[in-house]
């Protein structure tokens, strides 16, 4: 198994110890090989579990502040209807960062020192969160390109190996497939709108196209963590073919938008059955991934903001249930 | 589709598809986000739908009644909406979110409704209404200052909104009633929410308790407003479409002084303010929520969203 490569038992332990150790690392072997579930409590190599603390803990942080982009939009929505499904959409991605940050959790780190590392920018999130949201359209596009991409990303996920993530997966995905639709429609309205609402559509269609596609990740040979995770049954595609398959939707989908996508270079390989597409920025998606994004500081600062501006209540909400235990302790 | 093949589609969740014929998959199309309702709960497009048939149609006083309640929700919705990716903790931009979802939810209703005596849909009156237009009292566009002053809030609106939608639902206009049935159950939560907090920020530090204590003293001036009886109130009431909302004072009194006892808080001794809501006069800051709500639906006049 490539996990046991990764493995080291220290020196230190006594016999017993690394007997259970030992007997530990069969025993994932083996749930690992029938592809089953490893749960909370059972052993776990220390790699695999700082990997899915990694995978597991940006998610969480990507849904949160992936929350900002769209929540710019809530107050201007231009219709009720699309205000009401805005703010239900943003309020699931709270629910989102909620089940993920509990997903984490089981594997022994705290909700709030996640938190903290977030607004240290010791975390990372989805670079895409980064861009700003200019235009009502870019509701359309996020929903249709940027959620689309991110239920490629996640539908495999719901048979990752580690139980926790990959039922709180089921739960996401089922609601990231309806934001994908709303997505669509907000898109298809506008194109078969007024001119100025159109080009809104394609305007926005062109910004967010390649970014979302970066958003599985670097190529192939250029992702170092990539075949450790395929090994441990956490990640079960490439980074590229998720890519393709992605590619090959969005190309049918567009169509029936009447909007085109701006890659000229997209192509069905008859050869590799796979969709092609043109070459992406990789240095701009290093630049925003190193912080020097157009909203990176603020995204963190309204994050940072937010929390401490909300010490006070948690402290209070603390104090209570703490004096509410004491008066029933009394009684 | 030529790469639709193994995991996306065998898994049964989270699928990509748009739902439109050559789009690749399955699903109506014509489906939007909001039809999904559970149970046979009365949604706006249930009472449009009803208007479009010529089946229902409130005279002008109760659309200018179901105004002033759709108003109420409408600014507040604005406001509370302002909290999400704001709030103290994920569970409260959730909560919030919520509540601020539920009166959108009502006043697209009301304002639906209302709409129809004039032949205007809820978005010309949401959108294309100047501020002496709206009727929503003065409470309901107070800002939301920090947690508190929004709990504060809430708490007065909640406890007012049960008592009113709990007698609405009796209302002779079968439209007002069925969407009052359907409030009452939202706002019994937003209620527990708000008294919850209340109880918590009273007795939790000593900084809450003197924050939920200036907040009661910011919003406490609106509340005599809510309970103002007028003409319109006076007409409805005979009519049995709604009750005066004097009537509906001492219950409101009674339930959140027993919050407020338990919280040892008392009601703040602050003068209450003149309103005029209801008569389309508001204070400043109405104008900056409609330039904010209304600035993109009235740069493209006409257009479908």
């Amino acid at each position: 198994m490539a996990s046991q490569n990764l493995q080291s038992v220290p020196a230190e332990l006594s016999p017993e110890e690394q007997e259970r150790e030992a007997a530990g690392q069969a025993y994932f072997d083996r749930i690992i090989s029938e592809d089953s579930r490893i749960e909370p409590r059972d052993w776990m190599p220390a790699a695999y579990r700082k990997t899915l603390l990694r995978q597991i803990s940006q998610h969480a942080h990507s849904e949160i502040i992936g929350m900002q982009p769209e929540a710019n939009w809530i107050t201007r929505a231009p219709s009720l209807k699309r205000k009401s499904i805005l703010m239900a959409k943003v309020q699931d991605e709270a629910g989102h960062g909620l089940y993920l940050y509990s997903a984490a959790e089981t594997l022994g780190q705290s909700r709030d020192q996640m938190m903290e590392d977030l607004i240290a920018g010791k975390a990372r999130y989805s670079s895409i969160f980064n861009y700003p949201t200019i235009s009502w359209a870019d509701m359309g596009a996020i929903g249709w390109l940027v959620d689309g991409a991110a239920i490629c990303n996640q539908v495999p996920l719901c048979r990752a190996s580690y139980g926790p993530y990959g039922r709180a997966m089921v739960r996401i995905c089922k609601e990231e497939s309806f934001h994908q639709r709303q997505g669509f429609e907000i898109l298809l309205e506008l194109s078969n709108g007024t001119a100025a609402q159109k080009q809104m559509a394609q305007d926005a269609v062109n910004r967010w196209y390649a970014p979302s596609l970066m958003m599985f990740g670097p190529p192939d040979d250029d992702s170092p963590n990539s075949k450790q995770s395929m090994a441990w049954n956490i990640k079960r595609f490439s980074n590229d073919e998720l890519r393709s398959r992605f590619v090959g939707m969005m190309v049918e989908q567009v169509r029936v938008l009447g909007l085109t996508l701006p890659d000229k270079d997209i192509r069905f390989n008859e050869e590799t059955k796979k969709w092609e597409h043109g070459p992406l920025d990789w240095n701009e998606f290093k630049e925003v991934l190193a912080g020097r994004g157009p909203c990176n500081s603020q995204r963190v600062e309204r994050r940072r903001e937010a929390h401490e501006n909300g010490a006070w209540v948690r402290e209070a909400a603390v104090a209570y249930a703490r004096k509410q235990a004491q008066k029933e302790n009394a009684a | 589709m030529t790469n639709h093949d193994t995991d996306f589609a065998i898994e049964g969740h989270g699928d990509i598809s748009v739902g439109v014929h050559g789009a690749g998959a399955s699903g109506d199309g014509s489906a939007s986000a909001t039809r999904i309702t559970p149970g046979n709960a009365l949604r706006p497009e249930d009472i449009a739908l009803e208007i479009s048939r010529g089946q229902v149609k409130p005279s002008d006083d109760v659309a200018e009644f179901a105004l002033r309640i759709g108003d109420d929700g409408l600014i507040l919705a604005q406001r509370l909406g302002h909290w999400i990716s704001r709030a103290p903790e994920l569970e409260e931009d959730i909560a919030l979110g919520n509540i601020a979802l539920d009166q959108l939810g009502h006043a697209r209703s009301f304002l639906t409704y209302a709409g129809a005596a004039w032949g205007k849909s809820e978005d010309d009156l949401a959108y294309f209404r100047r501020e002496h237009e709206f009727r929503s009292a003065h409470l309901f566009e107070q800002p939301n200052g920090d947690f508190a002053v929004t709990i504060a809030r809430q708490f007065i609106v909640s406890f007012y909104q049960y008592q009113l939608y709990t007698r609405l639902m009796e209302s002779t206009d079968a439209t007002i009633a069925a969407i009052s049935a359907k409030a009452v159950k939202e706002v019994d939560y937003h209620r527990d929410h708000s008294a919850q907090w209340v109880l918590r920020l009273a007795g939790g530090t000593d900084e809450s308790r003197a924050r939920i204590i200036q907040g009661f003293k910011l919003v406490w001036p609106y509340v005599d407003e809510l309970f103002e009886d007028d003409e319109l109130t006076t007409r409805l009431a005979e009519a049995g479409v709604t009750v005066q909302p004097s009537s509906l004072r001492a219950e409101f009194d009674r339930l959140t002084g027993e919050i407020m006892t338990e919280a040892d808080l008392q009601i703040p001794g602050v003068p209450q303010a003149l309103g005029g809501g209801r008569r389309g006069k508001h204070s400043e800051f109405l104008g900056y929520i409609l330039a904010e709500m209304q600035v993109l639906a009235r740069e493209h006049p006409g257009a479908s969203w």
